[in-house]
């Protein structure tokens, strides 16, 4: 049998010393009522079998075409190194860092990971990571609701839909009020923003760049909700922080973000990063594992889990978040990413997505009828352009002839069914920008 | 070592791209930009390979220690299904899609995979349907318990409690609270829950309760019959944590037993490997009368064979994930179902069961065992006796573990035994490997009564000695910059 290295003499050996008449015996306490009623499952496939299964699957996914989809999960260029390194089995067979002593590489590793964010984000904390960018959101709010003993959230319309829906599931049985702010052709309104804080607020919620590729200086935002005693939390692309004001600059108590873009693949949905960054004054709200930097008995530095009596283990039901584990393997190719790139890589990175987005507006609201739709706003990497017809079937259309044009706005926008969302990576040609740009024009 | 941040050295070239023609001054407003550089390092390839070689020596792991760490079933992690995971035809795909209309036709092959290990899971398990989209264990947990506060309110009852026995993990009762449930504690009797106890507890309030079966002392919860119809007497759901799945493949299916939701590890029993913390992979399966308030979007299959996701189920609970939870890992642990099949993974449980009774009986002379019979897949010793009699603790003992190449049993875990040390052997471990593991064991505890000065000292092997926890939390150092 595979994986099991047990003998016929192993077994009877084991058997004997066990005391036990047979493996069948060892399994007696469960009672005939509670045995499978079927177990149906298929024959044990021979290695070469199960790849060559795997391979024809993965065979039937399109993966050819040129696509200008991102929606917040963007395609970017992991450097070879990335897969090299973070295949060492040290790192990838080990489980969380329990017995420090034994387990430095990831401690530090985690703690470099925690420098390299919060020098991203500008704020001074942050934690190991959690699932995703979504539950960064989530519990970085579920931070500001306990932290302020308030429980109204006031949210931009702008932040990505997919997380503004978990953020409604995670919070149903809460007894929260979510306040939601609709957005200007794409633009936060900050004036709306503003005017929605006051005494009950926890925390202002805010996206940056926003779901639509917008940018935003959010740095009066921030100093009304100071003065209203309330959180504010931003989402961020970790990519485009290379040269985006930072939530630090901008005054933002905790900053957020789906680390995915920071050499982690699409792989359709996961394992993906949630980044969590705060200020000293929520350090202690933080959900899930950090680490710090300590010595040990003959005064050499090392690094331990820390603050751990905020967390489910020591405190259960009392703990900040049920969260036990963090996504270390993808917050370690996350570090191996920024230290490939280096401050110069990434910001490179950041620039070439920024000028090949704006060359793609340019080539394609040069076509009769395709209007930016929020005008001269100013965008990173992404942005929305309305269409003279429905979304979906340009996509259609396109897409069947090997080119995915976008995002359809319609999917979480009512009135917006005509709006398509564009994004560009390092890795979007200016040539594939001219034949989406040339098939759009044929077709409209 | 020096931190990566020490090595860097201004100028010098990573892996850059080309420089572009315009900066980013050239194309946003002055205003929108950053003032103070982000001040990530400059470092040469070999630097960065060499930093992380040098860190990855610093850390043990299951492919070059034997890791009987209880509770995290360490078993071994097969190389093939890191090839599948890492097939590009599967890493190339964008999440969003098949939300493009007819685009789901693009990732069929996706799909198949999820509608495959939904339908493998759910026969596994004795359960109607299956989620992937929790992204960990404990993730799990709080989808379940989401979707038994979604039956409840949908059925009007008015349900405000969720019972958690005194062995669960921390994970359950916080899991419990974060969904918006008050939690009630269960005190234990000999090492399982007791009815008597639960009757205390039990009334109309109660939503729910969660186990984990066998239990975190490696025992079987022999009342578990008893305990269903108790629950059902008052419309409470029974919630069964997979932690401990590894035990019980092919031997009692949790739907059949009367589990109405359940979370499986797949880094645990599907041997997908733990990454030093995760990513982990945590599916619900559900009785049928919840398949309602599952997560959304749930994948179909069509007559004609095709694929879809589908999002109309309006008493759903709702999105916990992005989008279908970590396919990545998904990948590994259906690649591991087929490879093993139903015979495979029925195997894999018995010699995890054998190999676990057998390191017991190889370690219960010189090791307190609490509860001392036939345990499951774990089982908790404590050092109780080595505690008083020469103040030699579980923690010395895990530290001494360390110094011979061995990872620690999981310490002080269950709570409700002093000094516990719990131990999982897994079924991949050989027998030369068990008996070496007791060899050494048994000659450390003889080494430490005679001297238990090598104890405390102890680890004295590796990079580092013991750490002082209490000045890190005093400090707070969490970053190089603090």
């Amino acid at each position: 049998m595979p994986y099991v290295p047990h003998t016929p003499e192993d077994v009877r050996r084991m058997l004997d010393v066990i005391g036990a008449p047979s493996v069948a015996s060892l399994f007696d306490e469960i009672p005939a009522s509670l045995r499978p009623k079927s177990f149906d499952l298929p024959e044990g496939k021979s290695e070469m079998d199960v790849l060559a299964h795997m391979e024809s699957l993965a065979g039937k996914n399109a993966c050819g075409q040129v696509s200008f989809l991102g929606a917040g999960f963007y395609d970017h260029h992991i450097p070879a190194a990335v897969d090299a390194l973070s295949m060492r089995s040290e790192f990838y067979t080990a489980y969380t860092p329990y017995q420090p002593e034994a387990s430095q590489g990831t401690l530090q590793a985690i703690f470099e990971y925690q420098t390299a964010v919060t020098r991203l984000t500008g704020l001074a904390y942050a934690n190991a990571s959690v699932y995703d960018g979504g539950s960064a959101l989530f519990e970085g709010a579920m931070m500001a609701v306990r932290h302020t003993g308030r429980r109204k959230l006031v949210v931009c319309e702008a932040v990505s839909p997919i997380y503004r829906v978990m953020l409604g599931s995670y919070t149903a049985n809460l007894h929260l009020e979510l306040v939601s702010i609709p957005h200007k052709d794409g633009c936060c309104d900050l004036a709306a923003l503003t005017a929605a804080l006051d005494a009950d607020t926890a925390a202002v919620i805010v996206q940056n760049p926003n779901f639509f590729g917008n940018l935003h200086d959010f740095t009066a935002l921030f100093a009304a909700a100071r003065a209203a005693g309330v959180v504010s939390l931003i989402s961020v692309y970790p990519v485009l922080q290379s040269v985006l004001k930072s939530p630090g600059e901008m005054g933002a108590d905790v900053a957020v973000a789906e680390g995915q873009s920071l050499g982690l693949p699409l792989s359709f949905g996961g394992p993906y990063l949630g980044i969590m960054t705060c200020n000293k004054e929520l350090v202690r709200q933080m959900p899930g594992r950090m680490v710090g930097r300590t010595v040990d008995t003959q005064g050499r530095t090392g690094y331990v889990l820390t603050l751990q009596a905020r967390e489910q283990h020591i405190r259960r039901q009392k703990a900040t978040s049920n969260i036990c584990s963090n996504q270390a393997l993808c917050a370690l190719r996350a570090l191996m990413h920024l230290c490939l790139l280096g401050q110069e890589g990434l910001t490179r990175t950041a620039e070439i997505c920024i000028e090949r987005a704006h060359y793609a507006a340019e080539r394609l609201t040069a076509i009769p009828g395709v209007k930016l739709m929020s005008g001269g706003a100013p965008f990173g990497n992404e942005f929305a352009v309305t269409l003279p017809v429905n979304a979906y079937q340009v996509i259609d259309k396109l897409s069947a002839r090997g080119v995915v044009p976008g995002f359809p706005l319609g999917r979480y926008y009512e009135g917006r069914e005509n709006a398509l969302l564009v994004a560009c990576t390092e890795k979007t040609s200016t040539e594939a920008i001219g034949i989406f740009a040339e098939m759009l024009r044929g077709m409209l | 070592m020096n931190t990566v941040f020490k090595k860097s050295a201004a100028g010098r070239e990573g892996v850059w791209p080309k420089k572009p023609e315009k900066c980013a001054a050239d194309l946003l407003p002055a205003g929108l930009l950053r003032g103070k550089s982000a001040g990530l390092p400059s470092l040469s390839e070999l630097d960065v390979t060499r930093h992380f070689t040098g860190l990855s020596k610093r850390n043990y792991g299951v492919d070059g220690n034997f890791y009987p760490l209880g509770s995290c079933t360490m078993k071994y992690n097969p190389k093939f299904a890191e090839t599948v995971a890492a097939m590009p035809g599967f890493t190339r795909l964008h999440p969003v899609l098949p939300q493009l209309g007819g685009a789901g036709r693009m990732c069929q092959g996706a799909l198949e995979v999820m509608y495959e290990t939904e339908r493998l899971l759910s026969e596994l398990c004795g359960m109607k349907a299956f989620t992937l989209h929790p992204m960990a264990g404990a993730h799990g947990e709080l989808t379940g318990v989401m979707i038994i506060a979604a039956y409840h309110k949908d059925k009007g009852n008015k349900k405000t409690k969720i019972i958690c026995p005194d062995s669960a993990h921390g994970t359950n009762p916080a899991s419990a609270a974060i969904a918006g449930f008050e939690v009630v504690n269960l005190p234990s009797k000999d090492g399982i829950v007791d009815p008597d106890e639960l009757a205390k507890v039990l009334d109309d309030s109660v939503a729910g309760m969660m186990m984990t079966c066998p239990n975190t002392l490696g025992l079987f919860e022999t009342n578990l019959p008893k305990i269903v119809e108790m629950l059902r007497s008052v419309d409470a759901l029974l919630y069964y944590d997979g932690a401990n799945l590894n035990a019980i493949m092919g031997k009692m299916r949790v739907g059949d037993a009367g589990f109405d939701v359940v979370h499986l590890n797949l880094h645990k029993t599907f041997a997908t490997p733990h990454g030093g913390g995760g990513p982990g992979s945590g599916p619900v399966g559900v009785s049928e009368r919840l398949v309602p308030y599952l997560p959304v979007s749930r994948v179909e299959k069509l007559e004609d064979g095709q694929f879809f996701l589908n999002y109309d189920f309006p008493k759903s609970i709702g999105y916990v994930a992005p989008f279908y939870g970590n396919f990545g890992v998904v990948l590994k642990a259906y690649a591991y179902i087929l490879r093993l099949g139903g015979q495979g993974l029925t195997r894999a449980t018995e010699n995890a069961v054998l190999a676990a009774n057998y390191l017991r009986k190889r370690l219960d002379t010189v090791l307190e065992v609490p509860y001392d019979r036939v345990c499951m897949h774990e089982f908790v010793a404590s050092a109780c006796r080595q505690a008083s009699s020469c103040h030699v603790r579980a923690l010395d003992i895990a530290k001494m573990l360390l110094d011979k190449g061995y990872h620690a049993p999981t310490i002080y875990f269950p709570l409700i035994v002093k000094e516990a040390l719990m131990f999982e052997p897994t079924e991949t471990e050989s027998l030369d490997t068990l008996d070496q593991f007791a060899d050494d064991l048994i000659a450390i505890l003889a080494a430490a009564e005679k001297d238990p000065s090598l104890a405390t000292a102890s680890p004295l092997t590796l990079p580092v000695t013991r750490l002082d926890e209490t000045r890190a939390a005093r400090n707070m150092e969490l970053t190089d910059d603090l």
